[in-house]
């Protein structure tokens, strides 16, 4: 029973430890530690520890850290190609059983540009794509990022954040299906 | 029970768990991207690209926009010539904005064999798909 105790508390302690870290390339297990590009390659720590932090993903709020001046991304390479930013927000599924959508374009415009995501992945015209999460969750329109560069799709209420009666604080119904944001879960 | 005996029922605990634990597959930084298309034949290590590091650099339409990167792990068939040539990564890569492709090391860095990819904990099966 101790044996099992032990176990578990180490078991835990090392996914805080996981979870609360950036781990050294030659320790991540994509990098070879015996290649000689290993100790020229800045680590991720060095770089990330310093931006404004987050709980999923790289663990860094990226737009704020943008918003702030913590980074300054490059925005072109070439001097002609013409920057297009668009402050509009639109709302979605407003008839679902979750708290509505907000997608702001402005945080995405900064870094986006509009053709990553029109007429490819999205109409332009509000309501002639079929939003769905089955589809988000196989990588697909949002999860096309989301879940894989931007903050993961465990993060509900980061998208979901308009509650339905106004003045309270969106939260997530009971009856959602956490298996749902699981690698290999369905889809309820 | 004494100390003893209760360090016997400890240890072997603990025992197991670092032993599962040093078996467990370490965590690559999220959307870190594996490119395997021909390093293995081609005898070099594979890719890794690491998205943190290039995006507090630049923001993605650089990439996904102007040079022409699809946003799908595989839908890239990129090679050696045309990145010396200046396309793709050699926008940057060309000892000018970034290291030039003849520091192969610094960006053949993956462990050999290692399947292309998504890496680092990306929640979905679709862009990590190759």
């Amino acid at each position: 029973m101790r044996g099992l105790i032990a176990f578990v508390v180490c078991l835990s302690a090392y996914s805080v430890v996981l979870a609360g870290e950036w781990l050294p390339l030659a320790r991540d297990g994509v990098h070879d530690p015996r290649g000689p590009g290993i100790k020229q390659l800045q680590q991720p720590r060095d770089a990330l520890s310093r931006l404004i932090p987050d709980t999923a993903g790289n663990q860094v709020r990226w737009v704020q850290a943008l918003e702030k001046g913590e980074i300054q991304p490059r925005e072109k390479l070439n001097p002609a190609t013409r920057i297009r930013k668009l402050d509009q927000d639109i709302i979605l599924d407003v008839n679902g059983g979750m708290p509505a959508v907000r997608f702001p374009h402005r945080q995405h415009t900064e870094w986006l540009d509009c053709s990553n995501c029109h007429e490819g992945l999205f109409r332009s015209r509000t309501g002639e794509t079929r939003i769905s999460m089955f589809l988000i969750l196989q990588g697909e329109q949002c999860g096309v990022c989301h879940g894989a560069v931007a903050f993961p799709l465990t993060e509900c209420v980061r998208c979901h954040s308009i509650s339905r009666q106004p003045g309270q604080a969106p939260e997530v119904p009971g009856g959602v299906n956490p298996l749902m944001h699981q690698p290999a879960g369905k889809a309820p | 029970m004494t100390g003893r005996a209760s360090a016997r029922c400890l240890l072997p605990g603990a025992a197991a768990a670092l032993l599962l634990l040093s078996s467990l597959p370490a965590a690559a930084e999220y959307a870190d991207v594996v490119i395997n298309r021909q390093s293995d034949r081609n005898g070099v290590r594979p890719v890794v690209f690491p998205h943190w590091f290039h995006r507090i650099r630049f923001r993605c339409k650089v990439c996904h926009a102007e040079l022409g990167f699809r946003m799908k792990a595989g839908g890239n068939s990129i090679n050696m010539t045309e990145i010396i040539e200046g396309r793709y990564c050699g926008a940057c890569h060309n000892n000018d904005i970034a290291w030039s492709p003849e520091r192969c090391d610094l960006c053949h860095s993956g462990k050999p064999g290692l399947p292309s990819g998504v890496y680092g904990g990306h929640e979905t099966s679709g862009p990590g798909r190759w």
